[in-house]
């Protein structure tokens, strides 16, 4: 009997070719995400002063070369993406060790590797890892299953792992993104709600023990967080220019090139984890409000794949990498508005820096993949 | 239980209904719905926040935001504190803050600092150093701090500089606080001074980044910087294009640095020092507690000039120069203890056993030991000696045998319980241990120790190197019997320091039959016709003092020099030996204990007694004799 489903299949498979899979890349999708690089270049554009070479023009460059990665892993098949799924774990981490031993050989904190042409941060790389694996793990379990702790604990050690080694680089914010990371696709996979509640109770539980390990300057993000006016020349600094900088951009803006905060070099990091700021200052409320619009379009279109897969790994997949999208822009965002402490996140595919650009533009080609491939159906849930 | 994640066969799918299969497929896929359904809701709410929030900061907070960004019109001050105050035991203030005004300039509001530097010249001239200064600075700090262009404006230079403001863009006045010592050479090893900070000062503080704030460089102003440093507040002003405060916004009140009371009496610190000449230190404590009431060593300094900036003429002049008026000689210069020593050398025996108070040594003037003969500074020597008679004559031979029996080793032991070549904890920075040799210091040094060099360090001559407050606070160990320790702060902030009473500090754990043993003949050297300080006995009616002479060489005295009965007042002064007293009084009941050390003053009994006397003396005028009830002495109980 199974040979039979399985035949039929097969048959559909080999039934897609390149040119069915070309038809089948969602082209609307890929445009939006040249829209949102488009915003990025505009805004770097302007954070280089209006000269494109200082930022611009690289940023342009690599989305460019993150394209064409994207669209080839279109075509690769789901289920040897899935196969692949656990080296692709194991590399990452490999990584995030060999930065710490880099990092203790070199002294002080160390969270990129030197490509050459690109500074690669295994962190960012292993949040792709992560929701492949554990879209891997859980693919194979059925709903009953999903009910045994035991079958847990594996995907647990995935997540903490990772977690521990980001927050020893020292990367607190991006470690405690990784974990929420991982809480959502158990969330997803069907983990009961009691578990949650559980782990929760634990963690409210352990809070204090938790900051009382942090390291000075984290515990300094936190307290400038709950009191920016507290450390107005530190910490504070950041927040409250990038604060009267959005505030000043109005409705409509001050106009492109004419944000006086950032040129005037008030705005730190403008090209950065500030380039929100920059967009929101010279468009004002429109402007900011559009590119939140153009990114919420990227996440919508992660759940409608994630709906639409017939198979649990393109589910878990494509959920994950929309959640891993929407954590960059929500703590982003909630970072420059002053919502949450400071933390060193980018906004993808917008801010000046390969890694994430890299990786984000890695996980869509996956996702792409989950699509071009939704109608497969494989690897059926046992037990 | 088996093993969830391990797959149970190859076949997989054999064993299971198809409808089962799909059945739970389905549940999971409807979970799975859900689920992602949930959780895009959440993430469309967390958009309708960030949405919420940029609405919030830009529409309904707008306006606000545009006028302090605009112009570039928010700019945040730090209000620095005033630096807390150093009083002396009486309330007396002996460093202090007194206004200043300045002008200051801050780079963010003008376009050419050049500019505005060479026109504020033209009204107030400044030096091309000056200017390279100021210029260098607003390079290195941010553009919003102020940085200083001149300090102690006159009335009439801020009136030109105000009436010219237009074309002095940046440039702005400001009332400041500088450091004042009112008792100016009189305190200046004790209180330190301040200076404005290094660049291995910066410790994070952003309070150091503001012009005009001083640190402490030496002395308590060094030692308790944190408490009067104080904490910045901050004021976040609007400011117009010139760099007028339009209004303030908001303000954090900082906490102002807090006063440190000291132990030492101003006025008797000021008689002290009357009675040293070039090249003399005094320590005076209070016997009881360690609280150090004088410390004087000549030459000084005036800390005052240490505010505006010294001159390198003046420098050159204060560090090169024989006299070496910024070393506190007290703490920092390092003496041989000579005869001063002795009691410890006779405790060390004591201990050991190997020797009572009652045993006769034979002086007959020298001792002859390993080839040598060592003599005695009375060439006739002094007979039959105890220990008693010792000290009383400060017989050398004496001493020479009982370091002989007793070893270096157990000497230095003896001297480290007394504060000797140890760290104290004195607030005064950089004040030197000292130190005690000992065979395993010597060999460190890939030289032997022979029994010899034992018996020269019995009579406190030798490798050793002490400081004239570590042979106070052997004086005070030797008074109370307690561990006491030497300190100069009463209080901070008005909270009373530790170590003000006596049974604050543990015992020494010397036994009290061999500390009186050592009382009495220290007695017997000022008050028994005969003993070495007999000369200086007359305390002025405020009881009678006890103590120890000393006489170190600076050079050795050769047979030649001995056989033909030379003279140290033929010697140029320089070769002369040091005079050195340590003594406290009343000797039945301490109260103050006294070290002196007097460079090159040829005798203990001729120099450094009639000296301390003095200011044992001095102190019993101030304080007044037996009006408090010494607290060492009740608790003392069966004496």
């Amino acid at each position: 009997m199974s040979s039979i489903l399985e035949r039929r299949l097969l048959a559909r498979d080999h039934g897609a070719g390149f040119v069915q899979k070309l038809w089948q890349i969602p082209w609307l999708f890929v445009l939006l995400l040249c829209a949102v690089a488009g915003v990025g270049y505009v805004a770097l554009y302007s954070a280089g002063g209006g000269d494109p070479n200082l930022y611009a023009n690289r940023h342009g460059l690599r989305f460019a070369f993150a394209l064409v990665i994207m669209l080839g892993l279109a075509f690769v098949d789901v289920r040897w993406i899935a196969r692949a799924a656990p080296f692709g774990y194991a590399l990452g981490l490999a990584l995030l060790v060999l930065v710490a031993v880099a990092g203790q050989v070199g002294g002080g904190a160390q969270r990129w590797i030197n490509l050459g042409f690109m500074q690669l941060q295994p962190s960012e790389l292993m949040k792709v890892m992560l929701v492949l694996v554990l879209a891997w793990w859980f693919h194979r379990a059925s709903h009953a299953r999903m009910g045994n702790p035991l079958f847990l604990i594996p995907p647990l050690f995935l997540v903490l792992v990772p977690v521990v080694l980001i927050y020893k680089q020292p990367n607190l914010g991006t470690s405690l993104i990784v974990l929420a990371l991982g809480g959502v696709m158990f969330f997803a996979s069907g983990v009961r709600w009691w578990k949650f509640a559980a782990v929760g109770a634990l963690l409210a539980a352990a809070a204090p023990l938790v900051y009382t390990n942090l390291r000075e300057y984290q515990r300094a993000r936190i307290l400038t967080f709950l009191d920016p006016e507290s450390d107005p020349l530190g910490a504070g600094y950041n927040i409250i220019q990038s604060k009267i900088a959005l505030g000043s951009g109005g409705i409509w803006g001050k106009g492109f090139l004419q944000g006086t905060q950032g040129h005037l070099n008030f705005l730190p990091e403008k090209q950065t984890d500030f380039i929100f700021t920059m967009i929101a200052e010279e468009f004002g409320l429109v402007g900011a409000l559009g590119t939140l619009g153009l990114l919420l379009l990227v996440v919508g279109f992660c759940l409608l794949v994630a709906l639409r897969c017939r198979h649990q790994f393109g589910r878990l997949l494509a959920l994950g990498l929309g959640a891993n999208f929407f954590f960059y822009v929500f703590v982003n965002v909630a970072m420059v508005t002053g919502g949450i402490p400071v933390g060193g996140v980018p906004l993808p595919l917008i801010s000046h820096g390969g890694s994430a650009m890299l990786t984000t533009m890695l996980g869509f080609g996956l996702l792409l993949s989950a699509w071009v491939h939704r109608d497969l159906e494989f690897g059926v849930a046992r037990d | 239980m088996r093993w969830p994640w391990r797959r149970r066969e190859k076949g997989g799918l054999a064993g299971f209904s198809m409808r089962g299969i799909k059945r739970d497929e389905e549940q999971r896929r409807a979970a799975f719905t859900r689920r992602a359904l949930l959780l895009g809701g959440v993430q469309l709410g967390a958009f309708a926040f960030l949405g919420s929030r940029l609405y919030a900061l830009q529409v309904e907070q707008g306006e606000r935001f545009a006028t302090l960004a605009e112009e570039n019109r928010l700019s945040v001050r730090l209000l620095p504190p005033p630096r807390g105050r150093v009083l002396d035991r009486n309330g007396h203030v002996v460093a202090g803050n007194r206004l200043n005004w300045r002008a200051l300039l801050v780079a963010e509001q003008t376009a050419d600092v050049e500019a505005t530097l060479a026109n504020f010249s033209q009204i107030v001239p400044l030096t091309e150093a000056e200017i390279a200064r100021v210029v260098r600075e607003t390079r290195r700090r941010r553009r919003f701090v102020p940085l200083t262009v001149r300090e102690f404006l006159t009335w009439e230079e801020m009136a030109r500089i105000e009436v010219n403001a237009p074309v002095l863009p940046g440039i702005l006045i400001d009332v400041g606080t500088t450091r004042i010592y009112p008792e100016a050479e009189h305190l200046a090893h004790i209180v330190g001074y301040v200076a404005p900070p290094s660049e291995a000062d910066m410790d994070g503080d952003p309070l150091l980044q503001l012009p005009g704030i001083r640190v402490g460089r030496a002395g308590i102003e060094r030692h308790h910087e944190p408490a009067l440093r104080g904490r910045a507040g901050a004021v976040q002003v609007e400011v117009n294009a010139v760099g007028r405060v339009i209004r303030e916004l908001d303000r954090r009140e900082g906490a102002a640095g807090a006063d440190v009371e000291i132990t030492i009496d101003t006025e008797l610190q000021k008689a002290v020092r009357a009675r040293c000449e070039e090249g003399t230190s005094v320590v005076l404590m209070d016997a009881r507690n360690g609280e150090v009431l004088a410390m004087g060593s000549q030459p000084s300094f005036d800390p005052n000039l240490f505010n505006s900036g010294i001159s390198t003429a003046q420098w050159r002049e204060w560090t090169e120069g024989r006299a070496t008026p910024l070393i506190n000689k007290a703490t920092n210069g390092l003496y041989a203890p000579g005869s001063t020593f002795k009691m410890v050398v006779a405790l060390a025996a004591l201990e050991a056993r190997v020797t009572t108070p009652f045993e006769r040594i034979f002086c007959p003037g020298h001792l002859d030991f390993g080839g040598h003969r060592f003599h005695c500074w009375n060439r006739f020597g002094h007979g039959q000696v105890d220990m008693r008679t010792s000290v009383k004559v400060s017989c050398d031979v004496y001493y020479y045998e009982i370091a002989r029996r007793v070893g270096m080793d157990r000497i230095a032991a003896m001297a480290r319980r007394f504060g000797m070549g140890v760290p104290l904890p004195i607030e005064l920075p950089g004040t030197r241990s000292g130190l005690v040799p000992t065979r395993a210091w010597r060999e460190a040094r890939g030289q032997r120790w022979s029994p010899g060099d034992t018996v020269v360090h019995g009579i406190g001559q030798g490798f050793y190197q002490l400081t004239p407050l570590s042979l106070a606070v052997m004086t005070v160990r030797l008074a109370s019997g307690r561990a006491v320790q030497p300190h100069l702060t009463r209080a901070i902030g008005g909270r009373p320091a530790p170590g003000a009473g006596a049974e604050d500090w543990p015992s020494l754990g010397i036994p009290e039959g061999h500390l009186r043993q050592m009382r009495d003949a220290m007695w017997s050297v000022v008050n028994e016709q005969g003993g070495t300080a007999w000369s200086s006995r007359d305390l002025g009616g405020f009881g009678q003092m006890a103590g120890k002479t000393g006489t170190t060489q600076v050079r050795r005295v050769s047979r030649e020099q001995r056989e033909r009965g030379f003279d140290v007042r033929n010697m140029p002064r320089e070769w002369r030996p040091h005079a050195l007293f340590v003594g406290y009084a009343p000797a039945q009941n301490p109260r103050f204990a006294v070290s002196v050390v007097v460079e090159h003053g040829t005798s203990g009994s001729g120099a450094a007694a009639p000296l301390a006397r003095d200011v044992l003396r001095d102190a019993f005028e101030r304080f007044g004799a037996g009006v408090e009830t010494p607290r060492v002495a009740r608790l003392r109980g069966g004496e």
